[in-house]
């Protein structure tokens, strides 16, 4: 199917990922569905927040459109190439395009390496920039993401959560990719560290023109940072749209539920 | 007064140096009433729980202050006092709402065996009466949820169990750290109300220990800031929220994104990190992250002092403008 | 330059004293014993080959490596902010424990004196003459271990048996580890199907009853050490294989994993240099236990008379022949069962100080 928008970069059409359920060699197989049918389109350059609670799919989703699950039907285009078809090498240089940063800073980095060489590893896999200039690209990467050069050396288990998911952020960044699968990325660090984080990425995004898929939980975040948003309930997306029309005047009654429980809360 | 702490200090000794997680706490909670204990990982808060339980894993311990709850030093007492006052005397419920279950019995049983244990009730009686408080906690059809094992509920189900464990005894004051972090947004809403109804029931005292500035509008009377291991702010929640006198309770406000306030309100965070419990900044432990820290601030850290109407341990409270 | 006095003068003062001490004690087999080592080149007895030039490997690796080192040091720059890896910091934990530390120092000594066997034992182990008057004699300064049935020096019987079965220990132990881990990796990546069949595979080989089997084998094929070996490691891999493969399905989840997945690295790179790294403290520790076991399994054999046969000693067959007359001449039995016995506690004591020292929770920073 062809794009009929040119600046939409990822677009989902009738994703589907099922899980089986159970080991049941006869009978009826059980299936869970994470993803239940969902369009989704982001653009160049833009920050797509995609809401929902635990259990709503969102993660699956995330890790779909890198293809770090397999999804059971649909389609997956990333600038118009088909990403389900890539095998192998092809879909290995693909990844230098979409990155992910993930949840959890406490286990989203190996933790026998140090800083320096977690942030070597992708330039030195994909070949971004001879052996000589390594070091210097690590602390750029360092400096785009505002930690100081002398961490460099340490071990991730020397290094708060905020500076773990800055470094993960560095990580990904490393291959230069166009687009961000962000996993709700600030939702194990506290209040105060949050705003670092997300100064970061709308940084990223004022400065690089990166476009991102920011799954959280927390409305009060996606209000802040995204510039569309999608609501999303037991597998399929049941609202999308520019952010202030979604939370200002929303009519699905999940919708609603949802922003009166985070009102109340937050 | 139900429960008074003075100068509580609870040491962890480690080959690294020693790390203060608790150092110098003190404040009353009365009966009936709803304290907050607010602070971000890395302040020692969990452990003050541990310290009001007696329960501080090794290699910490108390090391000093004491703990008067009901005429008892928890600080001091003998174990046979301590068992008194737990689980009767004081609940607590905690963040994971899938730790304190155990994965091998049924939600059920777990409550039954604390209701016999506490109230001494035959084994009937003791199932009849968690199913009962199953109820209570507005669990629907409560005799079928009690024969489920803990895996088989969903997380806000589990933390209405383990609230359920912890009130089977008609504790004084119940303790809940973190009761809804790790839960989903609406789920929230729901736990947090139920805490507030068995509150006014019950007649108990809340200590609510969270991160969650919003937890502690909708629930607290009054509010209590710690950073690391100190307590910086002190007083009604509606005026220190209003008014905030302590530069990191200034931070930690601006830093709680709000709904509605509009796309274009930037976003602040505090600058730097929480410091490092085995190597404390000297003197005041914010200086070096707050924007009015000077020379001055690194002697000692400051006492609390009244101030406009709260306790605030800050040496430039005076000149402290509210944003 | 003599190896250890460069990192000395550099600080690094653990590192340049071991290497000091292990040089002289070089030396010092080398001057005691010159006469033999020097023969050692004239004969075709393998052994003697190997001991001699263990001997001069190892000199000049020590001088090598000190020379190498020192220059390597000298020439990094300082990085003050160098952080500690998990690797440093468990062998920080290790080095704290004493009892671990002194087994450490048992176990090196005992491999050492075994590979320097030929020349090292005070006499032949094998040689049988004027039994009449040399049978049975107790320990004395002319035979520390006293004498067995013919008059053969135990100490030197005792020597050559560590050979047997450190090695058979030690080698048993690396082939179950190294065919376990691979096809435990193997099966653990790739998941699905291809898991189910390898690890009924396992199952199968499980199945077998591993004592009747051994007996098996070593009646079929004449029991020297290679047999051994490979009997010993091959019954032994699936329990590896069938714990890696659990840790590496458990570790597959973890976002570190997905994280290397989602660069790009190709599966082998990431069960290399991810899985693999993660998985292995607990094969360590496993693999330290596991050459006890091995070590017990050979004397158990050996003492059935199932595994190495005399003449060639082996610590087992050698407390079975004592065994006869443990009322009149107890050395003979006692000694090799005292050194199977350390050697067994030894490896221990090893284990245990792996299995604390690298404790995952002692990476945990306490949250409080």
């Amino acid at each position: 199917m062809m794009s009929s928008r040119s600046d939409a970069l990822l677009e989902l059409r009738g994703l589907k990922i099922y899980f089986p359920f159970g080991h049941r060699w006869f009978g009826r197989r059980e299936w869970v569905r994470a993803v239940d049918g969902v369009d989704l389109e982001v653009r160049r350059g833009e920050i797509f927040g995609l809401v929902g609670e635990s259990g709503s799919g969102k993660t699956t989703l995330g890790r779909a459109v890198l293809r770090l699950v397999e999804p059971t039907a649909g389609a997956v285009r990333f600038d118009g190439i088909d990403v389900l078809a890539l095998r192998g090498r092809e879909l290995r240089r693909m990844r230098r395009r979409f990155q992910i940063v993930f949840q959890d800073p406490y286990r989203s980095l190996s933790p026998r390496m140090q800083i320096k060489s977690l942030i070597a590893e992708p330039l030195r896999l994909h070949r971004i920039v001879p052996e000589g200039e390594v070091e210097k690209r690590v602390l750029e990467l360092l400096g785009l993401v505002g930690l100081e050069p002398y961490f460099m050396y340490r071990y991730p288990h020397e290094m708060s959560g905020g500076q773990r998911q800055r470094v993960a952020i560095a990580r990904a960044m490393a291959l230069e990719p166009d687009f961000l699968v962000a996993d709700e990325p600030v939702s194990a660090l506290d209040v105060s560290v949050q705003a670092q984080i997300l100064n970061v990425l709308l940084d990223l995004q004022r400065r690089v023109g990166i476009a991102m898929l920011f799954i959280t939980h927390d409305l009060a975040v996606v209000e802040r940072i995204a510039d569309r948003v999608a609501v999303m309930y037991q597998g399929k997306i049941v609202e999308t749209g520019e952010t202030e029309r979604v939370l200002d005047h929303a009519e699905p009654p999940y919708t609603r539920r949802l922003l009166a429980a985070a009102r109340g809360v937050t | 007064m139900l429960l008074q702490v003075r100068d509580l200090a609870a040491y962890f000794f480690l080959d690294e140096g020693v790390l203060k997680a608790v150092d110098g706490l003190s404040f009353d909670v009365d009966a009936g009433e709803t304290v907050a204990l607010v602070g971000e990982s890395g302040c020692g808060k969990t452990i003050v729980a541990l310290s009001l339980l007696g329960v501080v894993p090794a290699p910490g311990r108390v090391v000093g202050g004491s703990v008067r709850f009901d005429g008892v030093d928890v600080v001091r007492a003998s174990p046979a006092e301590l068992r008194r006052v737990r689980g009767a005397g004081i609940g607590i419920v905690f963040q994971e709402p899938g730790a304190a279950l155990n994965p091998v019995h049924t939600v059920g049983r777990q409550i039954a065996d604390v209701v016999q244990l506490h109230r001494g009730l035959s084994r009937r009686e003791a199932d009849a009466e968690a199913v009962r408080l199953l109820g209570e906690m507005e669990i629907p059809e409560p005799e079928k949820r009690a024969k489920a094992y803990p895996h088989e509920l969903s997380g806000g189900m589990r933390q209405r169990a383990t609230i359920a464990i912890a009130v089977s005894a008609r504790p004084r004051l119940l303790i809940a750290d973190e009761p809804t972090t790790a839960l989903d947004v609406t789920i929230q809403r729901e736990i947090l109300e139920l805490l507030a109804h068995l509150q006014q029931d019950f007649g108990m005292s809340l200590l609510i220990i969270t991160h969650d500035i919003g937890v502690v509008e909708e629930m607290a009377r009054r509010v209590m800031v710690m950073y690391a291991g100190k307590l910086v702010e002190v007083g009604e929640a509606e005026r220190v929220f209003r008014e905030p006198k302590h530069p990191y309770t200034q931070g930690l406000l601006r830093s709680v994104p709000r709904l509605g306030s509009g796309r274009k309100a930037p976003l602040e965070g505090i600058p730097g990190v929480v410091p490092d419990l085995l190597a404390l900044p000297p003197g005041c432990s914010f200086h070096p992250r707050c924007p009015l820290g000077d020379a001055s601030c690194t002697f000692e850290f400051p006492p609390l002092e009244s101030v406009a109407g709260r306790l605030c341990a800050c040496y430039k409270v005076h000149d402290v403008v509210t944003i | 330059m003599v190896p250890g006095v460069g990192h000395l003068v550099l600080g690094r003062r653990q590192l340049g004293v071991h290497l000091l001490v292990y040089t002289l004690i070089v030396l010092g087999v080398l001057g005691w014993r010159w006469g033999r080592f020097a023969h050692a080149f004239t004969t075709t007895a393998v052994d003697q080959w190997v001991a001699a030039l263990f001997l001069v490997a190892s000199l000049v690796g020590a001088v090598g490596f000190s020379v190498w080192d020192v220059r390597r040091i000298a020439r990094r720059p300082a990085r003050p902010h160098e952080g500690k890896s998990p690797m440093r910091i468990a062998m920080r934990r290790f080095r704290a424990n004493a009892l671990a530390v002194a087994s450490v120092y048992v176990i090196l000594l005992l491999y050492l004196v075994a590979i320097l066997a030929p020349l090292l034992a005070p006499h032949d182990p094998a040689t049988i003459e004027h039994v009449l008057e040399t049978r049975y004699l107790a320990p004395s300064w002319a035979h520390l271990m006293g004498t067995d049935e013919f008059g053969r020096d135990l100490l030197s019987r005792a020597i050559y048996g560590a050979r047997i079965s450190l090695s058979i220990g030690l080698l048993a132990m690396l082939v179950a580890k190294l065919i376990g881990t691979t096809y435990g990796a193997i099966a653990g990546y790739a998941g699905g199907w291809v898991d189910n069949v390898m690890m009924r595979a396992v199952d199968v080989v499980i199945a077998f009853p591993t004592f009747y089997l051994m007996l098996m084998l070593v009646g079929v094929f004449e029991a020297n050490i290679l047999v051994l070996v490979l009997i010993l490691g091959l019954t032994a891999w699936p329990g590896t294989a069938r714990f890696i493969r659990g840790e590496f399905l458990s570790l597959k989840e973890q976002e570190f994993i997905e994280s290397a997945r989602g660069i790009g690295l190709p599966p082998y790179r990431i069960i290399l240099k991810h899985l693999i790294p993660s998985a292995l403290s607990p094969v360590l520790v496993s693999a330290a236990f596991s050459v006890a076991g091995m070590i017990g399994a050979e004397a158990g054999l050996s003492f059935l008379g199932l595994g190495i046969r005399p003449p060639t000693p082996s610590w087992g067959n050698m407390v079975s022949a004592g065994q006869d007359a443990l009322l009149v001449a107890w050395w003979v039995a006692f000694f090799p069962g005292a050194l199977l016995a350390a050697v067994l506690i030894s490896f221990s004591l090893l284990a245990d100080g792996l299995r604390d020292a690298l404790d995952p929770k002692a990476l945990m920073r306490r949250y409080v």
